[in-house]
């Protein structure tokens, strides 16, 4: 019965072409326009690691105090911590897991003579980074404690360093040169690209993960300043033993807390913490910290720009439109068949018959919409990485999830559209109908 | 076989009552052929609509096969209609983009009959109206003509109890008239029982029983010749 379904919907479809083909056409330009932007929304507002991310805590310390922020008890404090206070984290060990970790970068070679010294991101961590993080391996792992206790020169490679430097071969046990000093690679990364980026959103919020890891100890040890955001609230001074001990603030610090009760004891530690900072004199100002999850951490970076937020919201008011459009073209379809519908009413097709057949007549439109509509929205998110802002470029990807809600929006669009046509089309009233052919 | 009682169709606008069939009552035997004439706008293809199951109606009641069809739900008046009742039509309603096939094959669609046990019926029907070999032409590649006999070939396919035919000749010149009524009459001969809606005096004459109707009454009823 399907097969004679969809041979009767393609009967149909080639009938009235002026008419298919508007449909066809109001369905793909509403879905590829609504597409274009809702794949940039749903690339920008999705949670990379949804699994977990209500257990994974980004830390904020005030550090600066309410000269710093806007005012009021409201008042957020600074997005990155120190690395007294970052070490302070690190030392207590109160998480389940806790990384502190700053973006580097370094002149990368390896022993191939033919390979041409590149200048490759990086970030230093600690060993409960991948772990943390669910990070995937395509070979060898990360370090562990003891690397990062022995500052050992060890690095992972992601996936398109490892490509460039290695051809993708497995390169465990190879040796890279960073800022010409030895590492030896104990893991590479399968393709990571985390979006946003959610454990550093500082700058660059769907920015590719860097290119490969080290122990965060070593690039301290070896004075390695970082590559990312730095803000000071007073001259640090000179050098860099200065510049660890100053409030300047620069890296970020996660913690993985399995329970409210554990995010709690951890707050009021933050807020001890910041207490006896006050006690000593070391801050004139009463606690003021946070702990976000990942996606309270997405909400308050504003991950998703508000003009994006207002072109999905325009795109779905677009689609209404050409759903209204489209069920109006089918409604003059149908109704233009009424007499081929009393027929087969006479000749005993229900109407729950007629409305399945209607249903099946609508995929197919869907279908070809969904067709043009796909190509349209790869358009409209290429146009979007030529024109669009960097975080936009970053997103604006047709991945085959996007393809699939293409084909769905569509389906369910076209359906929707065409429900009332459909229930129209099948009360058509035989008697009314055979006389007047 | 057909039996109505003092059935009424009222057709209601905001302003207008028309009363279409009023008090109507007939009954038709196995094996009938009847002509049901009458002037226009008398109640001919109302009654036939209703006998068709085409229409509801308001008042009386009507049994076909036995089975009282008032109460019927849309699935259970349609399945009735698939498997009981053969339409012909006078503007044949073939559709135009389907093989003369598949236009014979849309009812047994309809009845979720096998593949096997469609393509014999259809092959049947099509050879019994002498149309065997154009299995594959379309409507607009025959005559008006051949398209009735194939709109026949439809309606017998099913193996209906009841052909209703609302002036199945009427578009068409007096010789193709007079073949499909010899196939009418061939067909009735075989033991479907027939009701055909006409204006022509001669080809009701050829029935076996002339109902005719007046102000959606049957007013007078003429018997010509004895069911077999």
């Amino acid at each position: 019965m399907f097969a004679y379904q969809l041979k009767m919907a393609w009967l149909n479809f080639k009938r009235a072409p002026a008419l298919t083909a508007l449909m066809v056409l109001a369905i793909g330009l509403g879905v590829g326009a609504s597409m274009t932007s809702l794949q940039v929304f749903r690339a920008m507002s999705g949670n990379p690691i949804s699994w977990k991310s209500d257990r994974l805590f980004y830390v904020q310390i005030d550090e600066w105090g309410p000269g710093a922020g806007g005012g009021g008890q409201e008042r957020e404090p600074q997005e990155q911590v120190s690395y007294s206070n970052a070490q302070m984290v690190m030392n207590a060990k109160l998480g389940k897991r806790q990384v502190a970790m700053y973006q580097v970068a370094f002149a990368v070679k390896t022993d191939d003579d033919a390979f041409k010294p590149i200048t490759a991101s990086g970030r230093a961590t600690y060993a409960d980074f991948f772990a943390m993080f669910d990070v995937p391996f395509a070979y060898g792992a990360g370090w562990n404690a003891a690397a990062d206790e022995g500052r050992k020169q060890v690095v992972v490679l992601s996936d398109k360093a490892n490509e460039k430097m290695f051809a993708g071969a497995d390169s465990v046990g190879k040796t890279v040169y960073l800022d010409q000093k030895a590492f030896r690679v104990i893991g590479v990364l399968k393709p990571w690209r985390p979006r946003p980026r959610f454990y550093d959103m500082t700058n660059a919020n769907f920015g590719d993960a860097e290119q490969l890891y080290l122990p965060y100890t070593w690039a301290i040890d070896n004075q390695i300043g970082t590559n990312g955001n730095n803000n000071c609230n007073a001259d640090p001074g000179e050098g860099y033993p200065a510049y660890l001990v100053s409030t300047c603030i620069w890296q970020q610090v996660w913690v993985e807390l399995d329970s409210p009760a554990e995010q709690a004891r951890y707050l009021d530690f933050l807020n001890n913490h910041s207490l006896e900072q006050k006690k000593s004199g070391k801050i004139d100002f009463e606690p003021n910290n946070r702990l976000y999850n990942v996606e309270q951490r997405m909400e308050k970076v504003g991950v998703v720009p508000r003009d994006v937020k207002v072109s999905a919201i325009l795109s779905l008011g677009f689609l209404l439109v050409c759903l209204i459009n489209t069920a109006g073209l089918m409604l003059a379809k149908a109704l233009s068949r009424s007499s081929e519908i009393g027929l087969k009413r006479a000749l005993g097709a229900s109407r729950t018959m007629l409305f399945r057949q209607g249903l099946m007549d609508a995929t197919l439109v869907a279908s070809v919409g969904a067709l043009i509509g796909g190509v349209l929205t790869w358009a409209g998110l290429l146009a979007m990485r030529r024109l669009g802002d960097a975080d936009v470029q970053a997103v604006a990807q047709l991945d085959p999830v996007a393809l699939l809600l293409v084909l769905l929006l569509a389906l369910l669009a076209t359906l929707l559209a065409a429900l009332y046509p459909t229930w129209r089309a099948s009360l058509i009233a035989p008697a009314a109908q055979l006389k007047s052919n | 076989m057909l039996k109505m009682q003092a059935l009424s169709k009222i057709y209601r606008t905001h302003q207008i009552e028309t009363h279409a069939l009023r008090e109507f009552s007939l009954e038709v035997k196995e094996g009938e052929f009847i002509a049901v004439t009458g002037p226009s706008g008398s109640g001919k293809t109302t009654f036939l609509n209703v006998a068709g199951l085409l229409e509801e109606f308001e008042k009386g009641s009507y049994f076909l096969d036995g089975q009282d069809v008032r109460n019927l739900n849309d699935n259970q008046r349609s399945r009735l209609r698939n498997e009981k009742i053969g339409f012909i039509f006078q503007s044949f309603n073939l559709i135009p983009d389907l093989s003369l096939f598949d236009n014979v094959d849309l009812p047994l669609r309809y009845r979720r009959m096998g593949s096997a046990e469609r393509q014999k019926r259809i092959t049947e029907a099509l050879s019994r109206v002498g149309l065997g070999s154009r299995t594959q032409h379309y409507p607009s590649e025959l005559s008006g003509g051949q398209q009735q006999r194939a709109a026949i070939a439809r309606a017998l396919a099913g193996s209906p109890r009841f052909l209703l035919a609302d002036e199945p000749t009427g578009n068409l010149d007096s010789q193709m008239a007079r073949g499909v009524m010899e196939l009418l009459e061939e067909i009735n001969a075989a033991g479907t029982t027939i009701i055909m809606v006409t204006h022509d005096p001669d080809l009701a004459r050829r029935a076996q029983r002339n109902v005719h109707v007046l102000d959606g009454q049957v007013s007078e009823q003429l018997k010509f010749v004895e069911a077999a």
